[in-house]
């Protein structure tokens, strides 16, 4: 580790990063009004943006004075935190380009370099950064480690294998069997055993050490982050809901990317104040809502404020969502006292690698919970696993719970896959037969 | 009283159509007119149009519900519904026993379940492609150097078919190219085609599910040779309206007129 290098990064922590935060802090005060459909915006969302602007900033003052790993959303990061990783989030990123509307620009870089146009868009965007080095973020830093976990999908390992032929890095792969029926004692003692036996591989990478100690200090941290998280999410069971799920979205970014850091879950107890006292005060995040809806599968990044002004102005507001919920579903598996075999528990039976039946009953109890009158289901181009049987999620649920769906064809963050005109008459005729069912 | 006229006006992506009616919901007028490039003017063009037959001025008209994929550039509508809802109103309209009706406009294609009181249920829609709509046909046709009319002729459904594997309008017209350049006869292609489309149609019935009497509406209702076929497949007659591409418009002046009566016994 050099000297000088540590130095630039210490400077930039305590000083660079803040004055960087106060110049943005100039930049928000001209941002764009909020149309008049929406209560006031929430506060907490400046801290947000703070946070990951120094997030990414920072992290290009990192080699040299840290190693850095790129890891995929559903991967155990608590066991790198311990040795002391700088942890990218490619799908992070990725979803940035897309809401940036630069999807297709970064996909077509890749695709320029023969990697197929079905593949997924955040391995797309994320090879057309690599293959350019453009990031609307500046600059990330080259990984030292790559590591994935196919409990989200199987395209994130073959996604990383290329990182890791082209880069020659070392890849850990956490594979998660997944879950047919029920984990199985074996399938548990499996994963277990995987996680155990990275500790070597990772601390010859990071030239750091284990300690169980630390680990169970960062599990605490991750547990108390998804359980806020978790709560905060609930709390828009309140009528009105105090914040819409695009609002959501966004304010998922710390618990996907920096779970378990401190960050992260002084974020959550910012926010969960702010949504507590939304809601004992009757704030809602739309100003007349009129009915409450769920969404199914990952954002549409790029058309987030689109979807979240044509609901808003129809009195509509999403009050829960598959995907926000995929980060505090599980935590309650995690145990302290046992964190191996915990972990595997906790990791290995999030929505995307567990079954249709699981989902469904998962999506009928939040349905009930959050009283929800629709359902829109985005079918993604880029995630086959969340897609996959939405068709019939659809009629399962639409026949014995009499819910007004419609089904969406998008794309999570590649722009030309936005069908505009389709798309609003599909989702205005939705709202016509919501309103029409509700009319009697 | 005098007697409360409304309006329907659905502004497709080929051709625009207006519908007068009284308050009895009788129909006054309708009139198809091409949607060209301008379709706000098309809107207005097919209005006139439908207020000279129906011998009224347009201050007479109490409401007016534009629908289609122009229905936002319709300024002298009062209310704008999508064709899905307004083909659904229409088909129950004219055929009361309807549950289920396959719309095969222009640029798309759908399958609407409704309510014994026309509300749409539930419906299925093509995806980013016109596969299964009017203009498919359209570009076999001329690929084939055959009128629309000649196309749907039902007789070239009941000799051989040659099958038309692509599902894509572009690689399917390769398809016929190359068909032609083996000298297939035209009729069998044509019959092929029809399959084709029909199939595309097929897998959103699939998906909403037969319910009742089955109402076909859109332009592309004109093809016998198609609806033959469909029939085929249905197992059951289908109904067809004497103006299958006004149904949207119909029921567009038919939701103008509930709304006009809502709003004022309130």
């Amino acid at each position: 580790m050099s000297l000088s290098a540590k130095l630039k990064y210490k400077f930039m922590k305590d000083y660079g990063a803040p004055a960087l935060m106060s110049l943005q802090g100039l930049k928000r005060r001209r941002s764009r009004p909020t149309p008049s459909a929406f209560g006031p915006p929430l506060e907490s969302n400046a801290r947000l943006k703070e946070i990951l602007t120094r997030h990414y900033y920072l992290s290009r003052f990192v080699p040299g004075v840290k190693k850095v790993a790129w890891v995929t959303s559903g991967a155990p990061v608590e066991l790198l935190r311990v040795f002391d990783f700088y942890t990218i989030y490619p799908e992070n990123h990725s979803a940035l380009v897309g809401a940036k509307k630069q999807g297709a620009e970064y996909c077509g870089i890749a695709e320029g370099d023969s990697f197929s146009q079905d593949l997924c868009s955040y391995a797309r965007i994320d090879l057309g950064h690599m293959l350019s080095g453009k990031s609307p973020a500046g600059k990330l830093p080259k990984p030292d480690l790559l590591f994935c976990s196919n409990n989200i999908c199987q395209t994130v390992l073959y996604w990383y294998k290329a990182i890791s032929q082209e880069l020659d890095i070392p890849l850990i792969h956490f594979d998660a069997p997944f879950v047919s029926d029920r984990q199985s004692e074996a399938d548990i003692r499996y994963m277990a055993q995987q996680l155990q036996d990275m500790i070597p591989i990772l601390e010859q990478v990071s030239g750091n050490v284990f300690y169980m100690s630390d680990l169970e200090a960062v599990l605490k941290r991750s547990q108390d982050s998804s359980r806020t998280w978790g709560n905060i999410l609930k709390a828009m069971q309140a009528k009105p809901a105090p914040m819409t799920i695009f609002d959501a979205f966004g304010h998922l970014a710390p618990i996907v990317s920096l779970r378990g850091l401190p960050v992260a879950q002084d974020y959550y107890n910012i926010l969960a104040e702010e949504i507590d006292d939304r809601v004992s005060k009757g704030i809602g995040a739309i100003r007349d809502e009129k009915y409450r809806l769920i969404w199914d599968n990952i954002a549409i990044w790029y058309k987030v404020r689109y979807l979240a002004t044509f609901f808003a102005e129809r009195k509509m507001n999403f009050v829960t969502a598959t995907y926000t919920n995929a980060w505090a579903e599980t935590i309650d598996h995690l145990n302290i006292k046992d964190p191996w075999n915990s972990m595997a528990r906790t990791y290995g039976q999030i929505i995307l690698n567990n079954n249709l039946k699981h989902r469904l009953g998962l999506m009928r109890r939040m349905i009930d919970d959050f009283s929800v009158d629709g359902m829109v289901m985005h079918s993604t181009r880029s995630c086959k696993p969340y897609s996959v049987g939405q068709y019939d999620l659809r009629k399962a649920i639409s026949t014995s719970l009499n819910l007004p769906s419609v089904i969406i064809d998008a794309d999570i963050a590649d722009e030309r896959v936005w069908s505009e005109q389709q798309i609003q008459t599909r989702l205005e005729a939705f709202c016509e037969s919501l309103e029409d069912t509700n009319r009697g | 009283m005098a007697d409360l006229f409304f309006g329907g006006i659905d502004v497709g992506s080929l051709s625009t159509e207006a519908v007068i009616i009284n308050s009895e919901e009788q129909v006054l007028a309708e009139v198809v007119l091409i949607t060209g490039v301008n379709g706000s003017e098309a809107a207005q063009k097919a209005l006139n149009q439908a207020l000279e037959l129906a011998e009224l001025a347009q201050s007479q008209i109490a409401a007016l519900t534009s629908t289609g994929y122009g229905r936002a550039s319709v300024p002298f509508a009062t209310g704008k519904t999508t064709e899905i809802s307004c083909h659904g109103v229409g088909a129950h309209h004219l055929f009361p026993s309807t549950g289920t009706v396959i719309d095969v406009g222009g640029q798309d294609s759908k399958v609407i379940q409704i309510d014994d009181r026309g509300h749409m249920l539930d419906f299925s829609m093509n995806d980013k492609c016109a596969a299964g709509t009017g203009r498919f046909l359209e570009v076999m046709a001329d690929r084939l150097e055959l009128e629309l009319d000649e196309l749907s002729n039902p007789a070239y459904i009941t000799g051989p078919s040659t099958p038309i594997s692509s599902t894509c309008t572009v690689f399917a017209e390769s398809e016929v190219i190359s068909l032609l350049a083996k000298d297939t006869p035209r009729e069998q292609i044509v019959n092929g085609l029809q399959r084709s489309i029909v199939n595309r149609i097929w897998s959103m019935v699939v998906s909403i599910g037969i319910h009742g009497e089955v109402t076909i509406t859109g332009g592309v209702a004109k093809n016998q040779g198609l609806i033959k076929v469909l029939e085929e497949k249905l197992g059951q007659k289908l109904n067809v309206p004497k103006n299958p591409q006004t149904v949207g418009a119909l029921g567009a002046a038919l939701i103008a007129k509930r709304h006009h009566s809502d709003s004022t016994s309130t």
